[in-house]
């Protein structure tokens, strides 16, 4: 396809402005010391003027603009989101799965019973014994789940209050 | 009405509740966008009709925009996630059309060329033809780049990407559309220059 991508790739970002003082002047005396790169410099020169220039816009429709606005007409400027995004909720939702993983992983570490380990490169526990089901049906994981979730619907409860509180402000 | 008011005047005329300076901002933008939208879908009416919705979507998100780029970098980047949204709505296919039987679409384009291009014969027709065989997002990195006004940085910005990325795909998409250039049109170039 080309036979030239390097002399090509540098002469674009030369035409572009893109390279280096040092790149730059390298180019420079290449152009003017080799006739295989002027010609070529001159030749991707040409086709770069010549997309600024002849690159037309297409144009709509005539009723395009009254359309717009017939349009915008029916809408109003939605509030900046940074105006009603609390961050106080965004960092609470984050701390309450962060305290759920934590809780877990706590949770999790506590069942295994070190003392076995014997070798710094075994695992402390054999792997068939680590019923799953029985960690996910245990009392203490459904209290926590079930405190948690009731932290996060408290946590809602006064963002909307919140929230209420703003809009009869506003109103 | 307000000639030489800048984009961030106007738009704070229209966040203070002038709706109307809103029209000042897409009568100067509705090329740009209308165009890059040609680029993702080629039938005028669909591209029309997501245009619009492009301005809609700006002016309802105006309290978000903040200054910090330009507002046509934020504009473009609103005008091609919509494209996308609506492509993946509509189950078009979004793959490159870079093969041959894209000339046959390419000339089946109402695209607001009005002139045949064998009479025509004017260079600007075959860029543009020859634009409309590249893939979407090659056409649309060539279009931001030389008639968009931005920058490597603000197109990666537009388009989700690296920088570099932009770059290389600047570099193929110039190589790709001088090949479909002379591939296609060799004949009417070498008319032009003699």
């Amino acid at each position: 396809m080309n036979e030239h991508p390097s002399m090509d790739s540098l002469l674009w970002e030369y035409i572009d402005g893109h390279l280096s003082a040092a790149e730059r002047s390298t180019v420079e005396n290449l152009i003017a010391n080799d006739k295989e790169w002027k010609q070529k410099y001159e030749d991707l020169l040409q086709f770069s003027v010549s997309l600024g220039e002849d690159i037309s816009l297409e144009e709509p429709s005539l009723r395009f603009n009254r359309n717009v606005m017939e349009e915008i007409m029916r809408h109003h400027i939605a509030p900046a989101t940074g105006s009603y995004i609390n961050k106080k909720i965004i960092f609470g939702i984050g701390g309450f799965f962060l305290l759920l993983i934590v809780g877990f992983l706590v949770y999790a570490f506590g069942q295994i019973n070190w003392t076995i380990a014997d070798s710094g490169t075994r695992i402390p526990f054999k792997v068939e014994d680590l019923h799953l089901e029985r960690i996910f049906n245990n009392t203490y994981i459904n209290i926590f789940i079930l405190v948690n979730i009731v932290l996060a619907l408290v946590l809602l409860d006064r963002y909307l209050a919140h929230q209420k509180k703003q809009w009869k402000k506003q109103g | 009405m307000q000639i030489g008011i800048s984009d961030n005047d106007i738009i704070r005329l229209v966040r203070r509740g002038e709706q109307s300076a809103y029209a000042e901002l897409v009568k100067k933008y509705q090329g740009f966008v209308f165009t890059i939208v040609l680029r993702y879908l080629p039938v005028r009416e669909d591209a029309e009709e997501v245009a619009q919705d492009v301005f809609v979507k700006a002016y309802r998100s105006l309290g978000d925009f903040r200054g910090d780029s330009k507002f046509s970098t934020w504009l473009y980047t609103i005008t091609t996630t919509t494209c996308i949204t609506f492509l993946r709505k509509k189950k078009l296919e979004v793959h490159s059309l870079d093969n041959e039987k894209v000339l046959a679409q390419a000339e089946n384009l109402d695209s607001g060329m009005a002139a045949n291009l064998v009479e025509q014969k004017s260079r600007s027709a075959m860029v543009n033809k020859a634009i409309a065989m590249l893939s979407p997002d090659d056409a649309q990195v060539i279009t931001l780049f030389y008639k968009g006004e931005q920058s490597l940085e603000e197109i990666a910005q537009i388009m989700g990407q690296e920088p570099n990325n932009i770059k290389v795909r600047l570099f193929r998409a110039r190589q790709r559309l001088k090949e479909k250039m002379e591939k296609h049109f060799a004949s009417e170039v070498r008319d032009l220059a003699s």
